[in-house]
């Protein structure tokens, strides 16, 4: 994958935000003191009037995201995942989900690669904390192209929604004029042996490993499941008649992310023997991103081994 | 043990040579991680260097000891000035300086107490290290012990909703074990604090929620112990020093730039910047 070109999704967000604040006057967008790293900020540059720098207060940040969003507006809410989701977690669950406010919590530096600033800044449970409430919607986009479409999507959709991002620039893998489908999972790469199901970084990732596989003869498919929840249930439920075992990969605590949603519907509906690739109940340290996704066993390497392993 | 209980002119040039070193310690480490925040470890060297080598009791020999000052650093994005410290007190070793935020290092991005000898609680989440400090002074005088607790906090992190209830909270429960210094540096991480969400006036607000409080050039090294001295003070009152400093203090192009809070200098940047510093003594 070392031609693939690799693009920022927060600079995707940015760029999609200016497009919708064209286009609908009511959008608008909060961030708290990180609008330099989230990108936001070129949104206010183009919409001064319309964007909001709660400062350092993440709270408040969620709280007047809500009281935006109740007098008829949409709201882009924006901070690092691990503060959207973690220091502000009551205000999300009360004030947006209780009321069924319209509001997207796009957050950024999701996940390991956040990289040096290390663990009090890298989100490993973000995806768990938002999936499990009510009224809530959870999407981890997998490159640039697929962050444009689903900004579109959440911005057309009512209600709230959780978009992880990253810091980092990932491998664009979908083609120019691709379409998102919201709780619609995409089959990227067919194979045989096992079905790889993942999200966000860990597409690129599994893709690559799963290419490398084949020149062992192992032959892996590979789903890009962006929407966590709802889960696509019935491509679920195909690949579980068609696949005894199935892996999730995600750049997550291995407890209650994605893995979890699909091991819960899964056991009701068709057990199946479930793998995980994700952090093991551990904080992470500092160091380089791409170190980090080494020695986590994330990157495509550490994928290649456990699906080696895992098909014995 | 360091338990100066005043100072004169010999000391106050040994402070600020103190801070000086800090400076040039913490820009070195962030240079050689090439990822950090040298804008708000500039400004905060001078404090660090009149608490850890003139105010706080601390036992050189035994980072635990169970006599010793506690100190929170609850911006905890300072790490490089607070690791520059812990090195000239000897309990981080010289050469693990340059594996700032390196894969295995002890000195992560943010202070951790589970990895750095002589940090009393891990930060870097903003506006959680006072109601720590709060706890810890609390602890301390149900066991009636003479020992304080220091925080120094960013001026954008007392936006954070959490800082105001401990404020609160320390104000009525009358923790006079209890220093906050504040690094009013005017800046944070997107722009001047005042364009984002205004903070003054800050004395005020500490003196309405029944702190002694003092407001001081938190560059000025006289000033400093001055305002560390008067906080010995047992008056029922929780101290706060709010002390005005400059993000990036000390490096002609870093001083008051947003830019430096959060972006290492290049090779070229560092060079200028040590000279700068050394030009200084
Ligand atoms: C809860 C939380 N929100 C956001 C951040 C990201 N962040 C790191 S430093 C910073 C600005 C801090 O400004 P200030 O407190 O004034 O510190 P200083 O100027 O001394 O660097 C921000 C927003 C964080 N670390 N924690
Ligand atoms: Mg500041």
């Amino acid at each position: 994958m070392a031609s693939t070109p690799l693009e920022s999704l927060r600079d995707a967000y940015a760029r999609t935000l200016i497009s919708l604040g064209e286009e609908d006057p009511r959008l608008v967008v909060v961030d708290a003191d990180l609008s330099s790293s989230t990108r936001t900020i070129l949104f206010q540059e183009r919409f001064p009037e319309r964007f909001f720098n709660t400062g350092i207060s993440e709270q408040n940040l969620m709280g007047m995201a809500a009281g935006l969003a109740l007098c008829d507006r949409t709201v882009f809410a924006s901070t690092f995942a691990v503060f959207a989701t973690g220091r502000a977690w009551d205000q999300v669950r009360q004030s947006i989900c209780y009321n069924q406010a319209n509001v997207k919590i796009v957050a950024t530096h999701g996940g390991i690669t956040v990289g040096e600033d290390g663990a009090t800044h890298q989100s490993n449970e973000d995806v768990a904390l938002m999936r499990v409430l009510p009224n809530m919607r959870v999407i981890v986009p997998s490159d640039s192209r697929q962050t444009e479409e689903v900004i579109r999507t959440v911005h057309k959709e009512r209600g709230p929604f959780y978009v992880r991002l990253s810091r980092e620039e990932f491998p664009v893998i979908h083609e120019s004029g691709y379409r998102f489908a919201l709780g619609r999972y995409e089959l990227l790469k067919e194979g045989r042996d096992t079905l790889v199901l993942a999200t966000g970084k860990e597409v690129s990732e599994a893709l690559t490993a799963a290419r490398e596989l084949e020149k062992i003869g192992k032959s892996v498919a590979v789903a890009d499941c962006a929407t966590v929840k709802p889960l696509d249930e019935e491509f679920l439920l195909s690949a579980a008649s068609r696949y005894p075992r199935i892996v999730v990969a995600e750049e997550h605590q291995k407890a209650g992310g994605f893995a979890s949603a699909v091991a819960e519907f899964l056991s009701e509906r068709h057990p199946v023997q479930i793998g995980r690739i994700g952090l093991e109940n551990v904080f992470g340290v500092s160091g380089k991103s791409s170190q980090l996704m080494a020695h986590y066993g994330l990157d495509s390497k550490g994928i290649y081994d456990y699906l080696q392993k895992f098909l014995g | 043990m360091i338990s100066e209980t005043s100072y004169n002119s010999a000391t106050l040039e040994a402070l600020r040579e103190k801070a000086r070193v800090i400076r040039v310690k913490a820009l070195k480490e962030i240079a050689c991680a090439q990822s950090g925040h040298p804008g708000g470890s500039l400004s905060c060297a001078d404090i660090l260097a009149a608490l850890f080598f003139f105010k706080m009791r601390l036992n050189r020999e035994d980072p635990h000891w169970e006599g010793r000052d506690l100190f929170v650093l609850s911006k905890g994005h300072g790490a490089p000035a607070l690791y520059a410290v812990l090195s000239e007190l000897g309990f981080v070793p010289e050469e693990d300086l340059c594996q700032l935020r390196q894969l295995g290092s002890n000195l992560q991005g943010h202070p951790d107490r589970n990895k750095t000898l002589g940090v009393d609680a891990s930060t870097g989440s903003l506006g959680q290290g006072l109601s720590m400090a709060v706890g810890m002074a609390l602890s301390l005088r149900l066991d009636r012990s003479d020992r304080r607790v220091y925080v120094v906090l960013g001026d954008g992190e007392m936006q954070e909703g959490q800082v105001w209830e401990a404020l609160l909270k320390a104000g009525n429960s009358g923790l006079d074990n209890l220093t906050v210094i504040v690094d009013a540096n005017g800046l944070q991480l997107d722009n001047r604090v005042e364009a984002i969400n205004d903070l003054s006036p800050l004395r005020a607000k500490g003196d309405a929620f029944k702190w002694e409080t003092q407001e001081i050039d938190g560059h000025d090294m006289e000033s400093i112990l001055k305002a560390l001295e008067k906080c010995d003070q047992r008056n029922g009152k929780p101290h706060m020093i709010v002390a005005r400093t400059v993000k990036g203090k000390g490096v002609s192009f870093m001083e008051n730039q947003v830019k430096f809070h959060g972006k290492a200098p290049s090779s070229e940047q560092l060079e200028k910047a040590l000279q700068e510093l050394s030009a200084d003594r």
